[in-house]
C-alpha cells in the first residue's frame, strides 16, 4: 500500500521536476529552501543538545588533581583522566545494583501500566459506555500532578503513623505491612509511576482505538463478533503500534526514574542515595561534587538507554514488517 | 502507514523537548556579581547569597545606616539551605560568577577553600577574632594564618526532654550516657509502644557533633598530608553505643524530619531529642501542641566528671575569590555579625543563635524562646553550655563522608545491624575519596 502510494506521488511530482524555462537561480534558491527551513531546528539542537552532550563527554574524560593539602589558589587542576571514570563507574557494584533495583521496578511498572491502560481505552471505547468524557478525565488527571508532588502525596499514604489506610487497618484488626521496606517498596514506587501514567497512555492508545475505520467496526459486527472479539481480533491488533510507542517511552521513563525514590527518600531508611542509576549521578555531580565522574555514568546510562529503546524500536518495526509482507 | 505515524509523534515529541528546553534556557537569569569597576572610591553594590530567614532585613539596616555612610549597598539573595548551596556556589565559581558575599556552614569551608572559592580576608578583620569562642574561629581559619569567613551562628548541641512524661513515667533526666541508655530501657518497660529518641541517619550533622563531643577529631592536617580519623575510638563508642540501643529495640531507628517523626513528639510517642540550640524553631512547627512541656538540660556525658558539648549546625559569612570588592564585603560581613544592632536583628528575624560571645548574653537573648516560656533561663544556660563546645576539625571532603554516612547507617539502623562496618565504611570511603583526587593522606 505505501509503496504503491510513494509511486504515484512520483509520476506527479516528474511534471514538476522537469527542467524548465525559469533561471537556475531560482534552482539554486529552491535547492537551499531545505537547508534554511532546518536551519532554526539545526542551530537549536546544537545549542541545547550537542553541545552540552558533547561538554559531558568532555568531563567525563577528565579528572581533578589535588595537590598537597589542596588548600588556597591553584591547588586543583583538571587533567586528562582517559578512560579511567568510565572503568571506574562501571566496575562500582552500587551502579549494578541500582540498575538491578531499577530492573525490577519496571518489570513491574510497564506491564502493569500498559496492561491498565489498554483495558481502560478498550472500556472506553465498547459502545455501551456510559459518562465516557468524565471517566477519560479522571483516569487522565493524575498525569497532570507533578511527579514530585505525586510522589509525596503517596509517601504520606505510606507511612503508618500519618496515614488513614493504616488507621482503617488498624481498626479492622489487620496486618499493616511496611510499605517503604524490602519487597513493598518496589510496589510502592511502581504504585506512584503506574497511578500517574496510566492516563497518559490510556489517551495514546484510545486515540488510536478512535482512529479504526467504522466500517471495520460494522463488518465485525456483521459477521457476529461480540465486543470481547472485537477487542481482542480486531482492536488490538489494529493498536499495536501505539503500544509499541507507549511501550518504548515506558522504557525510557522507567530508566531514568528519579523523582519518586528521591521524594521517598527521607521517609525511610530503605531508600538510599544511590538507589536509581540517575539518583547515582545527582549524588556523585552535586553531593559528591566530583562532576566528572557524574558525567561518566550519565554518558553510559545514556548509551544504555540507547540500545535499549532503539534495539527494542528495529525489533518492533522488523515485526510489523514481516506481518505488513505476509 | 503506522511507522509515518510513529515517526510524525516522535518528531514532535523531539521538537516540543527542545522547545521547553529553549524556555527553559531564557528563564534562567544571570545572578552573578556587579560588574560595576570603581573599586575603593565609587559606590560599591554587593550580592550576598544567604538562607537564614529576614537576612533581607538586617541587610536593610545596613544599607540604611552604616553602609549609606561608606558607600557599600548589599542585595541579599535568598538561596537554599546547605549541600545544594555549595554545589551552586562552586559552579557559580566555576563561571567565575560567584556573590561577593556567601552564607556557608562550618563544615563547608574547607571545601570551598578547597576549591579556591574563598578570599583570606585576614587583613580586613584585625581584631575581630576576640569576639569569638576560640573554638568557633579556629573553623573559619582552618589552622592557618588566613581567614576565610567570620562566623555567624553556632549550634551548641543539647538534650531536650518532655518534663510532664519524665514525671509520668517516673524518669530521671540522664547525666551520662549511661544514665541516657538505662533511661531508654526503663521507658521501654513501662510503655513499650514509647521511645525515648529515635536514632536517625538523614541528618549527619548529628552524629558528627555526637563523635565531637567524645573528642573525635574527624580531619586533621600533618605538614602537606591529611589524616582521616572518623573510624577512631572516640566516634566508635559513639558508634556503638547508639547501635547498641537500636540493636535492643530501646529507642527508635526511623529518620527524623518525617511527618511520621512530627507526630511523634505532637502525641509523645517520642519524648525526648538530642538537639541542639536551634530545635525551638523545629520544634515549633513539629510539635506544635507540647509547646510548654519541653525542657532543655546539658547533652549526656561520657564520664560524670566531664562537662562538654559539641556543636550541629552554625554557619558563617564568606567573601568570594569573584568579589571585586572584597575589603568592601569584609566590611559588611564584619558588621553583620558583630555588630550589636546587626545581631539583634539577626536573631530576632532569622532566629539565629549569634557566635558572637558578647551577643549570647545580650538583651535580645534575655527572653527564653516562646516554645520555651516554662524556662525562663533557657538562654543563659544555652551560653553557659556553649562555652564548652568542643573543637571541630573539617577536612575538604565532608560532603562524600555525609553522603556515606547517610547511606551507610541509614541502612544498618534499618537492619539493626552492625553500626561499626556502617562507621568503617564512612572511613573507607572518605579515604579513598581524598586519594582518588590526588591528595596526600594518612590513615
Amino acid at each position: 500500500m505505501t509503496s504503491a502510494r510513494r509511486k504515484a506521488y512520483g509520476v506527479e511530482g516528474a511534471s514538476y521536476a522537469r527542467p524548465s524555462a525559469t533561471s537556475t537561480r531560482t534552482v539554486g534558491r529552491a535547492r537551499s529552501a531545505p537547508y534554511v527551513f532546518l536551519l532554526p531546528a539545526t542551530i537549536l539542537f546544537a545549542l541545547f543538545f550537542a553541545l552540552p552532550i558533547g561538554y559531558a563527554v568532555w568531563l567525563s574524560l577528565h579528572k581533578v588533581q589535588v595537590k598537597g593539602l589542596g588548600l588556597g589558589s591553584g591547588a586543583r587542576t583538571e587533567v586528562w583522566a582517559g578512560l579511567e571514570n568510565y572503568t571506574d563507574s562501571l566496575t562500582d557494584s552500587e551502579l549494578l545494583d541500582g540498575a538491578l533495583r531499577v530492573l525490577g521496578y519496571g518489570a513491574i511498572v510497564v506491564p502493569v501500566m500498559l496492561g491498565l491502560a489498554l483495558l481502560f481505552a478498550l472500556m472506553l471505547d465498547t459502545d455501551r459506555v456510559r459518562l465516557a468524557p468524565v471517566t477519560r478525565l479522571a483516569i487522565f488527571l493524575p498525569y497532570a500532578i507533578p511527579g514530585v508532588v505525586a510522589a509525596m502525596l503517596w509517601g504520606f499514604l505510606y507511612l503508618p503513623d500519618v496515614s488513614p489506610f493504616y488507621f482503617v487497618l488498624d481498626k479492622l484488626g489487620m496486618p499493616q505491612p511496611d510499605l517503604l521496606d524490602g519487597g513493598p517498596l518496589y510496589v510502592a514506587l511502581s504504585n506512584i509511576a503506574v497511578w500517574g501514567g496510566t492516563g497518559f497512555n490510556m489517551i495514546v492508545i484510545y486515540t488510536s482505538l478512535r482512529a479504526i475505520p467504522a466500517e471495520v467496526h460494522e463488518a465485525a459486527k456483521l459477521d457476529g463478533a461480540t465486543p470481547l472479539q472485537t477487542a481482542l481480533r480486531i482492536k488490538i491488533p489494529m493498536v499495536v503500534p501505539s503500544l509499541v510507542l507507549t511501550f518504548f517511552f515506558s522504557i525510557i521513563a522507567t530508566l531514568q526514574v528519579f523523582s519518586e525514590p528521591t521524594t521517598l527518600k527521607p521517609l525511610t531508611n530503605s531508600v538510599s542515595t544511590t538507589w536509581s542509576p540517575l539518583m547515582k549521578v545527582y549524588q556523585d555531580a552535586f553531593g559528591k561534587g566530583d562532576i566528572h565522574s557524574a558525567a561518566a555514568t550519565a554518558v553510559i546510562i545514556a548509551l544504555v538507554t540507547l540500545a535499549l529503546s532503539f534495539g527494542f524500536l528495529r525489533a518492533a518495526n522488523s515485526r510489523t514488517k514481516q506481518e505488513a509482507a505476509q | 502507514m503506522p511507522h509515518t505515524k510513529l515517526r510524525r509523534l516522535v518528531t514532535i515529541s523531539v521538537a516540543v523537548t527542545l522547545g521547553a528546553s529553549a524556555l527553559a534556557a531564557c528563564g534562567s537569569s544571570d545572578d552573578g556579581s556587579d560588574e560595576d569597576d570603581g573599586a575603593g572610591s565609587g559606590p560599591v553594590s554587593l550580592t550576598y547569597w544567604a538562607w537564614a530567614p529576614g537576612m533581607d532585613k538586617v541587610a536593610d539596616i545596613w544599607n540604611k545606616g552604616q553602609g549609606k555612610k561608606d558607600r557599600i549597598q548589599v542585595t541579599v539573595k535568598k538561596q537554599a539551605s546547605g549541600d545544594t548551596l555549595i554545589t551552586k556556589i562552586l559552579t557559580a565559581h566555576k563561571a567565575k560568577k560567584a556573590p561577593d558575599l556567601v552564607q556557608a556552614e562550618y563544615q563547608a569551608l574547607p571545601t570551598l577553600v578547597s576549591n579556591d572559592a574563598l578570599a583570606d580576608i585576614a587583613d580586613d578583620v584585625d581584631g575581630v577574632k576576640d569576639k569569638f569562642a576560640e573554638g568557633v574561629w579556629q573553623q573559619t581559619t582552618l589552622g592557618s594564618d588566613a581567614v576565610y569567613a567570620i562566623p555567624q551562628d553556632s549550634g551548641p548541641m543539647m538534650f531536650y526532654y518532655r518534663q510532664d512524661l519524665f514525671k509520668k513515667y517516673g524518669l530521671d533526666v540522664p547525666q551520662t550516657w549511661e544514665q541516657f541508655a538505662e533511661t531508654a530501657r526503663a521507658l521501654k518497660k513501662k510503655s513499650p509502644g514509647t521511645d525515648l529518641t529515635t536514632f536517625s541517619a538523614n541528618d549527619s550533622g548529628l552524629f558528627a557533633g555526637l563523635a565531637q563531643q567524645a573528642g573525635a577529631k574527624w580531619w586533621t592536617t600533618e605538614g602537606d598530608t591529611w589524616k582521616v580519623g572518623i573510624d577512631d575510638t572516640a566516634s566508635r563508642k559513639v558508634a556503638d553505643f547508639w547501635g547498641g540501643l537500636v540493636k535492643e529495640g530501646a529507642i527508635d531507628n526511623q529518620p527524623m524530619y518525617t511527618p511520621a517523626w512530627n507526630k511523634a513528639l505532637n502525641t509523645g510517642k517520642q519524648i525526648a531529642w538530642v538537639s541542639a540550640v536551634w530545635a525551638p524553631g523545629t520544634l515549633t512547627t513539629a510539635a506544635p501542641d507540647t509547646k510548654g512541656k519541653w525542657a532543655m538540660t546539658p547533652l549526656p556525658q561520657w564520664s560524670a566528671t566531664e562537662n562538654v558539648t559539641g556543636s550541629w549546625g552554625g554557619s558563617s559569612t564568606a567573601v568570594t575569590t569573584d568579589s571585586t570588592h572584597r575589603s568592601a564585603a569584609a566590611k559588611f560581613a564584619t558588621w553583620l555579625n558583630t555588630d550589636p544592632e546587626a545581631l539583634t536583628a539577626l536573631a530576632k528575624e532569622g532566629g539565629i543563635y549569634p557566635a558572637a560571645t558578647t551577643a549570647q548574653t545580650s538583651d535580645a537573648f534575655a527572653e527564653p524562646p516562646a516554645y520555651f516560656s516554662n524556662q525562663p533561663d533557657f538562654y543563659t544556660r544555652a551560653a553557659a553550655i556553649a562555652k564548652n563546645t568542643a573543637p571541630s576539625a573539617w577536612g575538604p571532603n565532608v560532603n562524600v563522608a555525609y553522603t556515606t554516612f547517610r547511606d551507610a547507617f541509614g541502612s544498618a539502623a534499618k537492619n539493626k545491624s552492625d553500626f561499626g562496618g556502617a562507621l568503617k565504611k564512612m572511613q573507607d570511603d572518605t579515604v579513598a575519596d581524598l586519594e582518588k583526587q590526588g591528595f596526600e593522606v594518612a590513615e
